[in-house]
């Protein structure tokens, strides 16, 4: 699986990250993370909030950090 | 599960009341536990502090909490996305009024300014209409609407509102009136944005609800010690300094006062929550409302983190241009309300 966080370093996307990291360790699930601070880049993906959230490159969340209970369903519906 | 969600609801439905009974009767209650239970004297300095803590903290508080719940719901139906499509493409001026009113109700974090700014270009909102939403976002403050209402009345909260939406719209159409397109960094136009599908993403009426409590927690947990802070600095100020210690300052027979103000202002940098209380002090030691209002605005209006922000996709002409409309707006505004009042 390949998730990337958006981001361009500011406090919630680094939130985002960890919120990312503890979900998929309580799931067991090893994936690809990668943040993106580069902002053509985050531009690419179309969004206009950060922090934002790819999985196997559909953005699924952006602009606020879902709960973790949220985020596993989130990862569960995405991962295949 | 259901079964959950629904004991849950009841629960929710007597909140409302309680607020109501708590905020309703907190005078009484202060009085009764400032001079009946701790026993003190009305009049004294010290009582007069205490009341005036005790009484406006769980006020401003309890405000908070119940506007920010609604205002988060609120948001829920209002995202960058649709504000943008609202906007593509709208003349000068009805897109100004258009985007300076979005700007209040659409979520926005300064944080976020670059893709956003990013996002409108590409869309083909005209500069000026942009520039609208993004000095009315951070300037018109649901925390500080809800503090001046607690500490001023609703007409204090009204001016600022009226005030601030007159600046955002006629600063926008004046920047959009001088076709400075040409001081944006060039690579904003070479950027492509790409498209998804996340606002298509039906929300239910119970995730909404839940937004807004998510909305408390997030900005009352992260303002609540500002408005403790400035309640004191007020509480302390209420019994002790001379009411008319901030005539010779910032009174409104001292002309200088708006622009020095302003020019304060700016590199000062604070949340509404941990403004508003000292306004309040502020205006409480004489200074007039104009001037007060417009400190309060330069502020959080113009703040210089969020210029650093810009810089990256704005030349510095375009800068300083967009902080000399806006800073003459606010003089205005405030030489204005010194002048009425």
């Amino acid at each position: 699986m390949e998730i990337k966080i958006l981001g361009t370093g500011c406090a919630n996307c680094k939130t985002l990250e960890k919120v990312v990291m503890n979900a998929l360790a309580e799931m067991n699930i090893t994936a690809n993370v990668e943040k993106v601070e580069d902002i053509q880049k985050i531009m690419g993906y179309g969004i206009m909030r950060t922090p934002g959230l790819v999985i196997n490159g559909k953005v699924v969340v952006s602009g606020r950090i879902p709960k973790i209970e949220e985020l596993k369903e989130i990862i569960t519906k995405y991962n295949n | 599960m259901n079964y959950k969600i629904i004991k849950l609801s009841h629960f929710q439905i007597l909140l409302l009341p309680f607020w109501y009974l708590v905020y309703h009767y907190l005078e009484p209650m202060t009085n009764w536990l400032v001079f009946d239970a701790i026993g003190m004297t009305k009049g004294e300095h010290l009582a007069e502090a205490l009341w005036f803590f005790i009484f406006e903290f769980p006020k401003v508080i309890m405000l908070l909490m119940l506007i920010i719940f609604f205002v988060g719901i609120v948001r829920t139906f209002f995202t960058p996305e649709r504000t943008r499509r609202a906007l593509a493409e709208k003349k000068t001026f009805t897109g100004n009024i258009m985007a300076a009113m979005l700007g209040i109700v659409t979520p926005f974090c300064s944080c976020s300014a670059i893709p956003l700014f990013l996002g409108f270009v590409e869309a083909g909102v005209p500069l000026g209409v942009t520039f609208s939403f993004l000095i009315a976002a951070p300037m018109i403050n649901e925390v500080a609407i809800i503090l001046l209402y607690g500490m001023f009345g609703w007409k204090v909260a009204a001016i600022y509102v009226g005030t601030g939406l007159f600046i955002a719209i006629v600063a926008g159409w004046v920047i959009g009136l001088l076709k400075l397109e040409k001081w944006i960094e060039s690579w904003v136009y070479e950027i492509k944005v790409g498209s998804n599908n996340l606002d298509e993403e039906q929300i239910t009426i119970n995730k909404r609800i839940l937004m807004g409590y998510d909305a408390i927690k997030d900005i009352v947990g992260k303002v609540w010690l500002y408005v403790a802070l400035g309640i004191l600095v007020g509480a302390a100020a209420h019994g002790y300094v001379p009411e008319d210690f901030m005539v010779s300052l910032m009174g409104k027979n001292v002309w200088y006062s708006v622009p020095l103000s302003i020019l304060i202002g700016i590199p000062l940098y604070s949340n509404a929550a941990g403004i508003v209380p000292i306004v309040s002090v502020l205006i409480e030691k004489g200074a007039s409302l104009g001037t007060s209002l417009a400190f309060m605005m330069s502020v959080i209006g113009l703040s210089l983190p969020e210029l650093v922000i810009l810089r990256k996709v704005l030349k510095m002409p375009l800068i300083l241009a967009f902080v000399a409309i806006v800073g003459i707006g606010i003089m205005i505004v405030g030489y204005l309300f010194n002048f009425i009042f």
